[in-house]
């Protein structure tokens, strides 16, 4: 133990030592978030933020839960794969409250040309109309109805 | 009771751990939604996109994306007979209000949808200073809105041009891939919208999930696969000119 007797500042030293370390524990906990490293390296309750966003799109469940009918009859037509919101909007809306959120039915003007005008870079058996000699005066629901329009696709241009 | 140094000095860590332990409190509740089921990604089908809009609007209006930014866009190529190149690419407002007709000239069009690509080596969370984007365990590259800085590394750092400097938050922004709609069984805003398939939330790790079947037989390119990103945007049918 000879070697050993004059450790005093040795032991001041490792003190100091110590309180840095607690001092960096000590903050360490207090700065890093709690949910740090829960799912791997970064803030967990991030995730948790980032899902809990609030809808705005229903999702095409929803509507054909309440309209089978219309769900249905689009079913058959040749627009059957294009989704309800596609369309009518966002309706999350609608969809938590039937009763007082009412959707407003789409400008049909505007609804069809968006997909149905001509454009050079639509692929080519895509139907596609030159709105200005197709567009007789009347709103396109005259003739084709949006749910069932009844044409084949691909059969005209 | 009286304490001395030594016993003072062994208190205090102890007492350090016990804090630690104290601040963890309980574990927050996890998501109903098991991460590691789940390896997202997504295809696009260039024959399908139509140049409509409806995925630019839908992801504006899911997202609350500023007027003039775009979490995903749609671009037009006119790819010239004799100079294949240098395609001609426009996308006015991000193709959110469709595009004009075009001109009629040789050559080919047609349209590529663009979003943010779930890199799973992705520039964007290696360049980040603080650790704000991160990978999620099934395959999303988010945004910490809390911990991002906003010094834009990230933005100059992806090689898609995927991110912005969001004017509101003032911090950098991005495709999430609607991890609030994709946690709760829902596709993404931009899928939902699109009226003609051509874009397809896809979970590879679902063996029932279709994307399966279809990378079986077609063949699929990802954007910049040089620069090894680890892209799970999968384009079906992308000309080799689309950058």
């Amino acid at each position: 133990m000879g070697e050993f007797k004059d450790i005093a500042h040795l032991i001041r030293l490792a003190g100091v030592f110590l309180f840095g370390l607690i001092l960096f524990l000590v903050f360490r906990a207090v700065t890093i978030p709690k949910s740090f490293g829960q799912y791997g390296p970064f803030r967990g309750a991030a995730l948790v933020e980032l899902s809990s966003r609030p809808l705005a799109f229903a999702g095409h469940e929803a509507c054909e839960n309440c309209h089978p009918d219309v769900a249905e009859l689009k079913a058959k037509g040749v627009h059957k794969s294009i989704n309800c919101e596609s369309c009518h909007g966002p309706l999350a809306k609608h969809a938590d409250d039937p009763g007082n959120v009412k959707p407003v039915l789409p400008d049909v003007a505007q609804l069809c040309i968006r997909c149905h005008s001509e454009n050079i870079a639509k692929p080519a058996g895509f139907p596609q109309v030159n709105v200005k000699e197709h567009f007789a005066g009347q709103a396109c629901n005259t003739c084709h109805k949006p749910h069932s329009p009844g044409f084949d696709v691909g059969a005209k241009k | 009771m009286k304490l001395n140094r030594r016993q003072i000095l062994l208190l205090l860590p102890a007492a350090a751990v016990a804090w630690d332990f104290v601040l963890a409190g309980n574990p927050e509740s996890s998501p109903n939604y098991k991460m590691s089921d789940h390896w997202w990604g997504m295809l696009i089908d260039i024959a399908k996109c139509i140049g409509c809009g409806s995925c630019v609007r839908a992801c504006a209006m899911e997202n609350d994306v500023p007027e003039g930014y775009f979490r995903t866009w749609i671009e037009r190529y006119h790819v010239a007979d004799w100079h294949i190149e240098n395609p001609q690419v426009d996308s006015p407002h991000g193709g959110m209000d469709g595009f004009p007709p075009g001109k009629t000239e040789d050559g080919k069009n047609f349209f590529v949808p663009k979003m943010c690509n779930q890199c799973v080596d992705s520039p964007c969370s290696q360049v980040c200073p603080v650790g704000a984007t991160f990978h999620t365990p099934d395959g999303v590259v988010l945004v910490d809105y809390d911990y991002c800085l906003g010094c834009r590394y990230c933005i100059q750092a992806c090689p898609y041009g995927c991110r912005f400097f969001h004017p509101k938050k003032h911090t950098a922004d991005k495709c999430t891939l609607c991890y609030h709609r994709i946690t709760k069984g829902l596709t993404t805003a931009c899928c939902e919208a699109c009226p003609t398939g051509a874009r397809q939330l896809a979970d590879l790790k679902n063996p029932n999930d279709p994307i399966h079947a279809f990378l079986k037989t077609h063949s699929v390119q990802v954007l910049k696969p040089h620069l090894a990103t680890g892209s799970k945007l999968f384009y079906n049918g992308l000309d080799g000119s689309v950058r």
